[in-house]
């Protein structure tokens, strides 16, 4: 033991710590720390470690769990009922624009046809919930209550009803870790709806912040324009809507146009997401299936050729 | 005497844990920047109460387990909770006899000294600067300090009490 007798170390002695010993630690965790940041082996560790992990995760959702479980229990009728109504509109209108869009899916999928596009829309989605816990507040990262037994891969997007909310960036077996679209070390592909400008989003670390420096100052931009996936990258599926222009304004050069975008994903509030499971165009020639048999998979399998960013 | 070791033992452990637990559980987002760094609140508490315990290597495997749970870099939390016990352990025949507001202070000092270090390390790691309310956090470890101090030491004392 380091210390032997501290009752008897006068007030104004420096501790018996040796700074040797400091030292050496400083050093292990520095070395450890460079090894990691050049290897990522942090996630195999979390992934080996799983069994501790996973577990602590979810007792500490637990208190807001139950808190939101709570809420449930003592809402009031009435307010169930008018939520229950409010719920049944959204339906109704999300059927009808449905029906209006399967009449123009089939219409596009017999242009395409024409066209010989092999690209397809048809999207497969997963349902996973949001564990409530907070891993550091100036990372936008959400852990998700579905991994790899629930065939969770990385680099699948994540969306809510309202846009495209981030990316998986870390499986383990039940569970998962999400980075969002406004984490400083996202960027995402976007494209304005309107003109068809394509460029670069941003995470800016505020929840509600997303920028898009270095647009041509010439450019056609406007304030309150949409900001949907480009499809550019491969990694998320084109159209879906990422914000809205907030502001617009000309960087420190003066060269570009600097933007400021409104993410139109709810990230700030928890509650149920969507995995896409299909992910979009894979990047660059396929891979050689072993069990290939019909020439025909082998074309359709080949990506298209305006989709190398 | 050993039952009362073994309650302390069990009260040193769970703080800990419980310390996890806290700094796991989310808070609204609106307050997410103010979450005071539990971890280190309870590893200084420690660090002055019972010196035995814990040393510059304890704190390494504790700081590497909150890197597991909840770190981006391995090795980053390891790093901070080595610099913050090894000052607390340095001073701690001062700190122990510290008055309550004293004492708070010197905790301010330490956290602020932690945010230092993250700072660097996230600055090697190439990240982007935090944002100004990252500075906030220290100064709600500070308020929270006498609170852990007085609950961690009030357990203590009722099992001396109930052990004689």
């Amino acid at each position: 033991m380091p210390v032997t007798s501290p009752d008897k170390v006068s007030l104004f002695a420096e501790g018996t710590v040796s700074t040797l010993r400091l030292i050496v630690y400083l050093a292990a965790a520095m070395i450890i720390m460079v090894i990691d940041h050049r290897g990522g082996y942090l996630q195999g560790l979390r992934n080996m470690a799983n069994l501790v992990v996973e577990p602590a995760y979810r007792a500490a959702a637990l208190p807001s769990e139950v808190v939101r479980a709570g809420k449930l229990a003592i809402a009031t009728q009435s307010h169930l009922v008018d939520e229950n109504r409010a719920l049944k509109e959204a339906l109704l209108l999300a059927q009808v624009r449905l029906n209006r869009m399967s009449a123009l899916t089939a219409q596009n999928d017999r242009l395409k046809q024409l066209l010989d596009v092999q690209r397809d829309l048809g999207l497969g989605v997963q349902l996973a919930q949001l564990i409530d816990i907070d891993l550091d507040p100036f990372r936008h990262r959400v852990v998700l209550n579905a991994g790899s037994a629930q065939s969770i891969v990385v680099g699948q997007p994540v969306l809510d009803a309202f846009g495209v909310m981030g990316q998986v960036v870390e499986v383990m077996p039940n569970t998962s870790v999400a980075m969002l679209i406004t984490d400083p070390a996202h960027a995402i592909p976007v494209m304005v709806a309107r003109t068809g400008l394509r460029t670069i989003a941003y995470g800016t670390g505020a929840i509600d912040r997303l920028q898009l420096p270095n647009i041509p100052i010439s450019a056609d931009l406007k304030v309150g324009d949409a900001l949907v996936t480009s499809g550019l990258g491969g990694r998320f599926p084109a159209g879906f809507p990422v914000g809205e222009v907030l502001e617009i304004s000309n960087d420190e050069s003066g060269m570009f146009a600097a933007a400021i975008a409104r993410p139109a994903a709810a990230l700030d509030r928890s509650g149920e997401v969507l995995l896409l499971q299909d992910l979009p165009q894979p990047m660059g020639p396929p891979v050689p299936e072993p069990g290939m048999q019909t020439p025909v998979e082998d074309v359709s399998a080949s990506p298209a050729p305006g989709g190398q960013p | 005497m050993s039952n009362r070791r073994r309650a302390h033992a069990l009260i040193f452990a769970g703080s800990i844990i419980f310390a996890f637990l806290l700094q796991l559980t989310p808070l609204p987002l609106a307050l997410a920047a103010f979450k005071p760094y539990w971890l280190a609140l309870v590893m200084i508490y420690w660090a002055i109460e019972a010196p035995h315990r814990v040393g510059l290597g304890f704190a390494f495997l504790i700081g590497l387990a909150g890197d597991l749970l909840i770190g981006q870099v391995l090795g980053e939390q390891a790093l901070r909770l080595v610099v913050l016990v090894f000052i607390v352990l340095r001073f701690r025949s001062r700190l122990r006899f510290f008055p309550i507001g004293q004492q708070s202070l010197a905790v301010l000092a330490l956290l602020l000294n932690d945010r230092m270090v993250v700072m660097m390390i996230r600055g090697f790691a190439g990240d982007p600067m935090p944002p100004l309310d990252f500075w906030v956090a220290p100064v709600v470890g500070m308020l929270a300090w006498p609170f852990v101090f007085l609950l961690l030491d009030d357990l203590r004392a009722r099992i001396r009490a109930k052990s004689t």
